[in-house]
């Protein structure tokens, strides 16, 4: 299985997810945003960072670089396109997920571990998983998921909602939302389920010593699914 | 030709920085405030001498790059 990770000026979590991809068995190749053409790839991954430095609005400048005409070819052609943070803010800014980012409700940059409960797992990214409930971290500044209520009937009624912050026994309650999220909403897929935006970080839990082993669990899961 | 922009936060979008300078002019005592509301400002210095074309080209920018309109809007408040 062949992988892409994009490094934008300012992505700082493109080679931690280039160690967790190839952990579990992707044959991955970091790509450069201002090249032309994606290489023939199974997942496209955005990383987490701080593109363009957060100028403007997060991930609005990375959304316009060179490498995303590619990447939007290959989403609305079916290729599977994760966003992870930072990825999940260039992902909504281009259009290929809806809503917005916004600042986190209380002005806080926050960083800790969170819970999050599976809400679909009829797509490539959750099917099969044996847990509902995972402890993943989360960095961020603008995280606080927005959009009109139009698209979130819309978002709604396409069960397009991917996960929610919850409880460690998966609780999706408002004492649980870290960042003001609408609903607890802390990713999303697209229409056809092919592209994932979250805030959380996988790649920052697949060590038994270091963090914790949901990611592990997350990424040998959908390893399997597209093989 | 010079283009201003003016880019607010639409109606309904929560502005937590705008309630935090609301409040810290409150403790300045400025009491009188009903609402504080943060915006962007630009100022585009086209290369095109008909205001006409000159507007089209920065509404364009607006709407493709320096406001996002699920949660924002946009304004051009002056031709210079």
């Amino acid at each position: 299985m062949k992988s892409s990770v994009i490094t934008f000026p300012g992505s700082n979590c493109d080679r931690d997810m280039d160690v967790a991809l190839k952990k579990f068995g992707f044959k991955n190749e970091m790509v450069w945003h201002d090249d032309n053409e994606l290489p023939k790839s199974d997942l496209v991954v955005l990383p987490g960072g701080f593109s363009y430095g957060d100028y403007l609005r997060c991930g609005s400048m990375a959304a316009k670089s060179k490498i995303m005409q590619s990447v939007i070819n290959f989403a609305k052609s079916g290729g599977l396109v994760m966003g992870i943070c930072n990825g999940f803010q260039i992902l909504v800014e281009a259009g290929l997920v809806p809503g917005v980012l916004l600042r986190n409700k209380y002005l806080e940059f926050i960083c800790k571990n969170v819970f999050v409960k599976i809400n679909n797992k009829d797509n490539p990214y959750f099917k099969n998983s044996d847990k509902d409930v995972f402890e993943f971290h989360i960095a961020h500044n603008e995280g606080n998921y927005f959009c009109t209520n139009d698209q979130l009937k819309e978002i709604e009624d396409n069960n397009q909602v991917a996960i929610y912050y919850c409880s460690n026994n998966g609780k999706t309650e408002e004492t649980f939302n870290p960042n003001g999220s609408l609903n607890n909403i802390a990713g999303i897929f697209n229409k056809e389920k092919n592209v994932l935006g979250m805030m959380p970080h996988p790649e920052r839990m697949i060590d038994k010593s270091l963090s914790g082993e949901d990611g592990s669990l997350f990424f040998k899961n959908l390893i399997n699914n597209i093989k | 030709m010079k283009i201003s922009a003016i880019i607010t936060l639409k109606k309904d979008v929560l502005d937590p920085q705008g309630k935090v300078i609301h409040q810290a002019l409150d403790g300045m005592g400025f009491n009188n405030v009903n609402e504080v509301r943060q915006g962007k400002y630009f100022e585009i210095d086209v290369k095109e001498n008909d205001p006409k074309k000159a507007k089209e080209i920065v509404e364009k920018m607006c709407s493709k790059l320096l406001a996002n309109l699920v949660i924002e809007n946009y304004k051009i408040i002056e031709i210079q």
